[in-house]
C-alpha cells in the first residue's frame, strides 16, 4: 500500500534512528512511502495553546499536501503527539464546512486546499488495520521469544478516546500489546504503559517532570522488563535521552532500553539492531542486542 | 436478569489492617448502574461498605470511583459496559471498583474531597467579584462570552478528572484540573473584575497553568465535557498573548519560542528550543544565565547523545529546516493569522465543539487522494 507519510521533525531530528527505521521496516510490509517533505511541524499541542486557528491552519496545511499524493490512500505519520495534535485540528476542521472554508482561504494563496475526511494513522494503527496482526506474524522471521517488552504509548494516541475513535471493535489503546504478541514477544504489565513521559513540562518543571520518566521506567524494571517500546519520539527523548538525569530525580539505577516501535517490527522481522540504529540510543540497548545476538547463534 | 461480578477495594484506616480486594456478585439488568451493583451489595451482603452517593442520575458528583481503572462516576456507567469493558482489557469480565486516586481515602470508595479537592478549589477564589462600579440595575454582557464560560459552569464538583491527574501524581501541590476549570469559569466571566490578578496569581504559582503536563486524563475522565485541560490552555494564550505575563516557569517563553521557531524554520528545532525556553526567545538565549545554568545541568545528555551520534553537531547548531518555498508559505500563514491579532481576544478565531456542536454534512462525498477508507483488517 502506498502512504503519504509524515515522519515529523523530531524523527529527523533528535530521533533519526526512528525515520532510519521506517525506512527500513516499510518495505518489508509493502507500504510504500511517499514522504511529506514540503509539509511543517504539527506544532505539538503547543501552537494550539498559543493559537488555536494557527495550529488548524498549519496542519491543515499538511493534510492538504497528503491529499494531493496521487494514489495514497492514506496519511501515515510516526509519533504519537504528531496524532494527537493533528487529530485535534482535524476534529474542528471536520465538524464545521464553515471554518474549514476559513482556513481553506487562507490556504489558497499557495493553490491548496483541504477537503474533509482525510484518514490519519499511527504506524501502529497501519500495522493492526491496514496490514493485520495475521499478515504481520505470517511475516515475522525471528519471533522475539523470551523478550519481554513493556509498552509505552504516550498520552497523544490513547486519550481522548472519542476524538482517537477507540472504540470496543476498535481498541487501539491495545494494539502496543497486540503487535508485541504478535511478535511473539512477552507484554509486560505494568502502571505506566498509558502514562505521561513528562515531556511536556520538561522546561516548566523539570523535577515532576523527570520524575514522570523515572517512576515509569521504575515500574516497568520492577515488573521484570527487558526493555519498553514507544510509538512516540517525544516520549523516546524523556524515557532514553534523559534517562540518566531521570535515574537522579528518582535516585535509583535504572538503564532500561526504550525502542521505537519500528525498531521492534524490524527486529522480528529480521533486521539487526545497528541496522535499526539502536547504536545511537543514549540508554545502550544492551538486553536486546543479547537477545538478538543470542537468537541469531542459536540459528547458525 | 443477569450476574455481574464486582471486585471491590476495601480499605479501613482506623482498622489498621491494610487495604484488600473483595468480590461479590450482584444480579441486575445490564443497564443498570454500577453505583445500583454497588448499593446492591451494601443492601444484600455487607452493610458495612463506604460508598458516598446522592442523586444516582450523574447530577451531584458525589459518586466518583475508578472502574476498570478509569474514574468517573458509578451511577453513571452501565454495568453491562463495565463487564463488557473488563473483559477487553483482559481482566475477565469482572469488574474492579477502586476509590479515586490522588486523595486520601477515608473508608472503602469514600476519599477525602476536603483534603485535595476543595482545598485546590478554595485556591482560585471561586466566586465573582463585581467588576467596578456596579450598575444599578443588571451587569449587560455579551451573549457569547456567557455561552463561553458555560461549559465551565458544567462541573459537578465530582474530582474525577482529579483523580488520575498526572501532573498532580508527579506533583500533589499542583493546583489541578478541577479547581483550574473553575478558575477559567471567572476569568472568563465579563462581570469579574480581576481577571488580570486572577491570571497573575496562576502564572506566577510554580504549580499554576504551566505545570499541567497535557496528559489529556482529566478530559477524558470528565463525565460533564469539561475539558479541563483545554480550559488550562485558555488561561496560558489568554495570560501570554492578552494580559503579557510572563511565568514563573518558562511556560510562556517555550511557547513563544516553539512558535517562533516553526515559523522561521518550518519544523522543530529542538536544540534551540530549550536555551530559548529558559533564556529569551532569540539565538542569543542560550547565553542567558538561566540557559547557561540549564544547559549545564542537561549536559551529560546531550554529551551522550552527540557521542552516539544521535545528533550530529552540526544539526545540533544549525537544526533542519523546510525547503524555502514552503518556508515562505508557512511564514504567509503566520503573517495572515497572527497578523488579524489585537489585544482583544474576540479577534481570535475558536471555534469551541462543545459549544458550536458539529455541523450535519457527514456524509458529504469523499475526496479522492488519502480519502477516508474503510477498514480492511
Ligand atoms: S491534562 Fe493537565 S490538568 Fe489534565 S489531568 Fe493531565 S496534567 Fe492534569
Ligand atoms: S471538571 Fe469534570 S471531572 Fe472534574 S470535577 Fe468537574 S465534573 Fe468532575
Ligand atoms: S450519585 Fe449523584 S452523580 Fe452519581
Amino acid at each position: 500500500m502506498k502512504v503519504a507519510y509524515w515522519p515529523g521533525c523530531v524523527s529527523r531530528g533528535f530521533t533519526p534512528e526512528l525515520h532510519g527505521a521506517t525506512a527500513k521496516v516499510a518495505p518489508l510490509l509493502d507500504i510504500e512511502l511517499v514522504e511529506l517533505d514540503r509539509a511543517n511541524c504539527c506544532g505539538c499541542g503547543v501552537i494550539a495553546e498559543h493559537n488555536q486557528e494557527l495550529a488548524d491552519t498549519l496542519n491543515a496545511r499538511t493534510f492538504a499536501l497528503a491529499q494531493q499524493v496521487a494514489g495514497a490512500e492514506l496519511m501515515m505519520n510516526i509519533c504519537s503527539t504528531c496524532q494527537g495534535a493533528q487529530s485535534e485540528c482535524q476534529e474542528r476542521l471536520d465538524a464545521s464546512s464553515e471554518y474549514r472554508e476559513h482556513i481553506n482561504e487562507t490556504l489558497s494563496g499557495e493553490g491548496l486546499r483541504y477537503e474533509r475526511g482525510l484518514t490519519n494513522k499511527n504506524f501502529l494503527w497501519v500495522l493492526v488495520e491496514e496490514i493485520g496482526l495475521d499478515e504481520l506474524r505470517a511475516r515475522v522471521k525471528r519471533p522475539l521469544s523470551n523478550l519481554k517488552v513493556g509498552p509505552f504509548y504516550g498520552c497523544y494516541i490513547v486519550r481522548p478516546r472519542e476524538r482517537l475513535q477507540i472504540e470496543e471493535e476498535q481498541p487501539r489503546d491495545r494494539y502496543l500489546e497486540l503487535v508485541i504478541e504478535a511478535l511473539g514477544g512477552t507484554v509486560i504489565d505494568y502502571a505506566g504503559a498509558r502514562k505521561c513521559c513528562g515531556f511536556p513540562i520538561v522546561t516548566m518543571n523539570k523535577q515532576a517532570s523527570l520524575r514522570q520518566a523515572g517512576t515509569h521506567l521504575g515500574d516497568a524494571l520492577d515488573a521484570d522488563a527487558d526493555c519498553l517500546v514507544t510509538p512516540c519520539p517525544l516520549c523516546h527523548l524523556n524515557l532514553d535521552l534523559q534517562q540518566p538525569l531521570a535515574e537522579g530525580v528518582v535516585g535509583r539505577r535504572l538503564g532500561l532500553p526504550v525502542l521505537h516501535l519500528p525498531q521492534l517490527v524490524g527486529l522480528a522481522l529480521g533486521l539487526a539492531p545497528e541496522e535499526l540504529g539502536m547504536g545511537r540510543h543514549v540508554v545502550r540497548p544492551k538486553s536486546v542486542i543479547d537477545w538478538s545476538t543470542a537468537v541469531v547463534a542459536s540459528a547458525a | 436478569m443477569a450476574d455481574f461480578t464486582l471486585r471491590v477495594r476495601r480499605y479501613d484506616p482506623e482498622s489498621g489492617e491494610a487495604p484488600y480486594w473483595e468480590e461479590r456478585t450482584v444480579s441486575l439488568e445490564e443497564h443498570r448502574s454500577v453505583l445500583e451493583g454497588i448499593l446492591q451489595i451494601k443492601a444484600r451482603s455487607d452493610g458495612s461498605l463506604g460508598i458516598r452517593c446522592s442523586c444516582r442520575a450523574a447530577i451531584c458528583g458525589s459518586c466518583g470511583v475508578r472502574i476498570n481503572g478509569e474514574p468517573g462516576l458509578a451511577c453513571k456507567t452501565h454495568i453491562g459496559a463495565a463487564q463488557r469493558h473488563s473483559q477487553a482489557i483482559g481482566k475477565g469480565g469482572v469488574i474492579e471498583v477502586e476509590p479515586l486516586g490522588n486523595m486520601p481515602v477515608i473508608k472503602d470508595l469514600i476519599v477525602d474531597m476536603d483534603a485535595v479537592h476543595w482545598k485546590k478549589i478554595q485556591r482560585v477564589t471561586p466566586y465573582l467579584i463585581g467588576r467596578q462600579p456596579v450598575p444599578e440595575r443588571e451587569y449587560i454582557v455579551p451573549r457569547e462570552s456567557m455561552l463561553d464560560i458555560t461549559q465551565t459552569m458544567a462541573c459537578i464538583q465530582c474530582g474525577a478528572c482529579v483523580s488520575d491527574c498526572l501532573s498532580m501524581e508527579a506533583d500533589p501541590g499542583f493546583i489541578g484540573p478541577a479547581a483550574l476549570a473553575k478558575a477559567y469559569r471567572f476569568v472568563g466571566d465579563p462581570r469579574d473584575d480581576r481577571r488580570h490578578e486572577r491570571l497573575l496569581d496562576l502564572s506566577e504559582d510554580p504549580q499554576g497553568i504551566f505545570d499541567c503536563t497535557h496528559c489529556f486524563k482529566c478530559v477524558q475522565a470528565c463525565p460533564k465535557e469539561v475539558n479541563p485541560m483545554g480550559q488550562i490552555m485558555r488561561l496560558r494564550r489568554i495570560a501570554s498573548s492578552d494580559e503579557q505575563i510572563v511565568d514563573a516557569n518558562n511556560g510562556v517563553r517555550h511557547e513563544a519560542a516553539l512558535s517562533t521557531l516553526i515559523r522561521d524554520y518550518g519544523l522543530l528545532h529542538e536544540a534551540e528550543l530549550l536555551p530559548r525556553s529558559y533564556g529569551g526567545n532569540s539565538w542569543f538565549g542560550k547565553f542567558h544565565p538561566a540557559a547557561a545554568r540549564e544547559l549545564l545541568s542537561s549536559l551529560p545528555a546531550i554529551v551522550k547523545a552527540v557521542l552516539r551520534r544521535k545528533v550530529s553537531p552540526r544539526q545540533a547548531l544549525l537544526g533542519h529546516k523546510l525547503p524555502p518555498e514552503d518556508l515562505k508559505a508557512v511564514k504567509a500563514i503566520y503573517e495572515h493569522v497572527e497578523g488579524r491579532r489585537s489585544p482583544h481576544r474576540s479577534e481570535r478565531y475558536e471555534l469551541n465543539l462543545f459549544i458550536v456542536g458539529e455541523d450535519e454534512d457527514g456524509n458529504e462525498s469523499a475526496p479522492a487522494g488519502a480519502a477516508d477508507k474503510e477498514q480492511s483488517a
